[in-house]
């Protein structure tokens, strides 16, 4: 059991030695380095680009760089942003709370509302209940988030007027100062998730009502929702702590265009705003951030499936 | 997975027996008949639009929808239905060239990893994996402000990132066949490499892709629309519904309708898709739910 979990976080952490190795071959194979750009196009002669890739220190091999930029990382420290003064850390640490708090209203909102419906539509399976749910499950999870947002601030904002249509906080100001203009994004933040979710669920309750030992269940007399709680939800719901991982994944990298809708100062946007600036340093802070946060919750929850889970549980130690 | 003795019973081929299964189902149908609007729909609409697309007339400027504007025009006085119509070609050109070549290299891809297995296979699945750790919007979006954002940009900027959970799947789809007695079979026959890929693995795995093909395509779509919608898609004045939203969402406190045309149009084309796929699966006993989005 423990050699197991040491070797998951073992290939977790070649997972995010990998990104790294990925961004930062990336930018340095794309054409241009933070000299070509802090100078900008115009009046860049080969003697102002060559004093300054002095003062950058970027003459240097690119292992070298790299095994600075790596080991700066590793303790918090991301470096300068492009215009040589700013430091990385404060700029993404203010956006990564902000991003955090998201996530965590529209979690809050989502995940449970997306389990109860799942095991509703999947206990109640063709029926009324699940016909209107998956139709509009369907609907949340392929309409464009932005085309969801654009028309819910239209009805919410413009034609009853009932919350603020955009965020207009500042993005360091503290986490309550965000009410009421960040409950429209996490709405829409968790009509997305919840489907997701909700779809998974679904289809794991009916498999598991299908299930032999819950037949033997019925058989042997159970009532019908002791032992839809005893026996069927405990193993329909394993499955969901994976999805749910993969969507916390997704809500602290990947919710750009609802941070761009809603002018909300999150991670997403930063993102946007440091690759329009070619901003190089901080776009490569960010990608590492996300991908570490995406390998690390998908570890958690592969974790938490196997301890869940006797019978993977004891697959694995026998092994 | 459809039985020996069903296969024998089956009267047509097995791709017109999985069409009718297809269009049989409700969502099949209804999915069906919105992508196939709207790949003609992008087909015509150049020759049966009203106005022209880029047209501006200052006098129109948000005028309300009318007999003659029956959307009415945009902030450049533009017809809205005609830019609606014309809306969906550049992301249905750019998302169909880009979906195939996806999976046509994720799917090859994959399943020479499942074939070849071992040191390297894991080798490459990590490399895979840190790929799919990194936001689809960054990478894409360092690729675009790079090198342009010309279609010969985004097709294969797409087909590239969108291949890479297609070989994931390709390669469990791969591994499921591979342990199955018929390749056993094919291998004790003394067939090379090549032919067991061409004649065992890929009928096998052919369903598996097919579905997430048209997974992908929606995903794709998505993706593009939003892409356009940031600045970084189709340039301007070609119309799309991404940028066309996008432009119109600042007036929409008192010229609502310029965001609701090409609202239902993309809304319409992606659910299109996305039925299409629910009901391909099904019909080809695949279940679609248990795969988790990327």
């Amino acid at each position: 059991m423990l050699l197991m979990l040491i070797r998951r976080v073992l290939l977790g952490l070649v997972t995010v030695c990998i990104v790294s190795l990925i961004i930062f071959a990336g930018v340095e194979i794309l054409p241009g380095d933070a000299c070509t750009q802090f100078l900008g196009e115009y009046q860049a002669d080969d003697e102002l680009l060559a004093q300054c890739r002095k003062d950058l220190d970027l003459n240097r091999p690119a292992i070298d760089r790299f095994a600075e930029w790596a080991g700066g990382a590793m303790t918090g420290d991301l470096g300068l942003a492009v215009d040589g003064k700013t430091k990385i850390s404060l700029i993404v640490g203010d956006r990564l709370q902000n991003s955090l708090l998201l996530a965590l209203c529209a979690m809050g909102i989502g995940v449970p509302l997306a389990l109860m419906l799942g095991v509703i539509t999947g206990l109640w399976r063709d029926r009324m209940p699940d016909l209107i749910g998956s139709t509009l499950a369907i609907f949340a999870m392929t309409i464009p988030e932005f085309v969801s947002a654009t028309l819910l601030i239209l009805i919410f904002s413009i034609w009853l007027g009932w919350l603020p249509g955009i965020v207009l906080t500042s993005a360091s100001a503290p986490a309550a100062e965000f009410f009421p203009e960040i409950l429209l994004p996490v709405i829409v933040l968790s009509l997305v998730m919840c489907a997701h979710i909700m779809r998974m669920v679904r289809s794991s309750v009916i498999e598991v009502m299908a299930g032999d030992y819950i037949q033997m269940a019925t058989l042997k007399g159970v009532p019908y929702w002791p032992m839809v709680f005893r026996h069927a939800l405990p193993n329909a719901l394993l499955p969901a702590i994976n999805v749910v991982a993969l969507t916390i994944a997704w809500l602290l990298g990947g919710v750009v265009v609802i941070e761009v809708v809603f002018n909300y100062p999150g991670l997403g946007r930063l993102m946007i705003d440091s690759i329009s600036d070619r901003d190089l340093p901080v776009v490569q802070s960010i990608a590492l951030i996300v991908a570490s946060v995406y390998v690390c919750v998908n570890l958690a929850a592969d974790l938490l499936t196997m301890l869940a889970n006797p019978k993977l549980r004891t697959m694995y130690t026998r092994k | 997975m459809t039985s020996v003795a069903h296969q024998k019973l089956q009267t047509g081929s097995r791709a017109a027996v999985i069409f009718k299964d297809l269009v049989s189902r409700p969502s099949g149908s209804i999915g069906l008949s919105l992508v196939i609007f709207h790949v003609g729909l992008a087909l015509i609409s150049p020759l049966v639009v009203p106005f022209d697309y880029k047209l501006q007339n200052s006098a129109l400027m948000l005028s309300q929808p009318n007999a003659i504007h029956w959307l009415g025009s945009d902030h450049l006085g533009r017809d809205v239905f005609s830019r609606t119509l014309m809306g969906g070609r550049e992301a249905l050109l750019v998302t169909g060239v880009a979906t195939p070549l996806a999976v046509i290299w994720g799917g090859f891809v994959g399943i020479m990893f499942g074939l070849v297995g071992g040191r390297v296979d894991e080798v490459l699945m990590r490399i895979v994996d840190a790929f799919l750790s990194l936001p689809w919007i960054l990478k894409m979006l360092v690729l675009i402000v790079t090198f342009g954002t010309g279609i010969e940009v985004l097709i294969p900027t797409l087909a590239f990132f969108y291949g890479i959970p297609v070989i994931r799947i390709a390669r469990a789809a791969t591994h499921d066949v591979i342990a199955r007695d018929f390749v056993w079979a094919a291998k004790a026959r003394g067939h090379g490499r090549v032919s067991i890929i061409w004649r065992e693995l890929l009928p096998n795995v052919l369903d598996t892709l097919m579905v997430e093909g048209a997974m992908r395509w929606s995903w794709m779509l998505l993706a593009f629309s939003s892409l356009s919608f940031l600045g970084f898609g189709v340039s301007p004045p070609t119309p799309d519904w991404g940028l066309m939203i996008s432009d119109a969402r600042g007036f929409m406190s008192f010229a609502p309708w310029g965001v609701i045309g090409p609202v239902i149009a993309l809304s319409s084309l992606i659910i299109g898709i996305n039925l299409t796929a629910d009901a391909l699966a099904k019909a080809l006993g695949i279940d679609r739910a248990q795969k988790a989005p990327m």
